[in-house]
């Protein structure tokens, strides 16, 4: 049996490249999936746990936040369309309209 | 045999997901998160919860990357939309930070999971496989958080409607 922190610690470095995808593009979309690749390295965390804990209410959890990453996905790619209507960019830099 | 089943995982769920953020093209981005997707897909049914493997896959795999590749269709941007990256100083301090964050993150599991009493310690009962007992729980102790799933997600279509839509 595989230990539950190799897991652990596989889901920090895929936590950790989300973070860095945040950081270092500038593109809307692909920030968009960094988000969606931290939501996924949660969920693979709270598995991890739940079957080192031998309890199930990890996986319920998981269950629930997949149903918000879904919600999520369709409001944040609505308002991407919005943002792309107006400016005609996905370049996180010419959104700049609420920053000073 | 389990160990190197992970590791052939890991390194595809690691590989796959660089790749997302290192692609200049967002359609390539999307396929390798998908691939990520699948491969941590895999790694739950590792971690004897098939349930969630599958609806890892149908939902994110399926529903919400072809939501994403719907949407990079729909701008249908072209090559000089995505600009070159420059800001040399700014990559370099986000690779500093996110090692440091993953040093610090490493340390907390290291020093937090020996704490924890894991399953076999408390007991010889590893957590049951399979959708019973997981809608046991989702219908009985998070009754109240399931419903108000389903609040979220009428909330989030009307938004997307709303947003979308140029003109009620």
């Amino acid at each position: 049996m595989v230990s539950s922190s190799a897991y652990l610690i596989l889901s920090a470095t895929i936590f950790s490249i989300g973070v860095l995808g945040v950081l270092v593009r500038r593109n809307i979309l692909i920030m968009f999936m960094s988000i969606e690749l931290m939501l996924n390295a949660v969920n693979l965390a709270f598995v991890a746990l739940s079957r080192h804990l031998g309890s199930l209410d990890g996986q319920v959890i998981v269950f629930l936040v997949m149903t918000v990453a879904a919600a999520e996905a369709a409001v944040g790619l609505a308002i991407i369309i919005c943002l792309f209507r107006n400016k005609k960019s996905v370049n996180v830099d010419d959104f700049n309209l609420m920053k000073w | 045999m389990e160990i190197l089943i992970f590791s052939i995982l890991a390194v595809v769920a690691v590989v796959c997901s660089i790749l997302v953020i290192s692609q200049k093209s967002a359609v390539a981005s999307a396929l390798f998160l998908i691939a990520t997707m699948v491969s941590l897909a895999i790694l739950f049914l590792t971690l004897n919860a098939p349930f969630l493997a599958a609806i890892q896959i149908i939902v994110y795999a399926g529903a919400i990357m072809v939501l994403f590749l719907f949407v990079i269709m729909l701008l249908n941007l072209r090559r000089d939309e995505f600009g070159p990256e420059k800001r040399k100083a700014q990559r370099f301090f986000a690779i500093l930070f996110v090692f440091l964050l993953l040093i610090g993150i490493a340390t907390v599991i290291e020093v937090g999971v020996l704490g924890l009493k894991s399953a076999e310690d408390v007991s010889e009962t590893v957590a049951p496989a399979g959708v019973e007992p997981l809608a046991q729980l989702l219908f009985t102790k998070y009754l109240f958080p399931f419903e108000l799933a389903s609040v979220l997600l009428l909330v989030a279509i009307v938004g997307a409607v709303v947003m979308a839509k140029r003109r009620l």
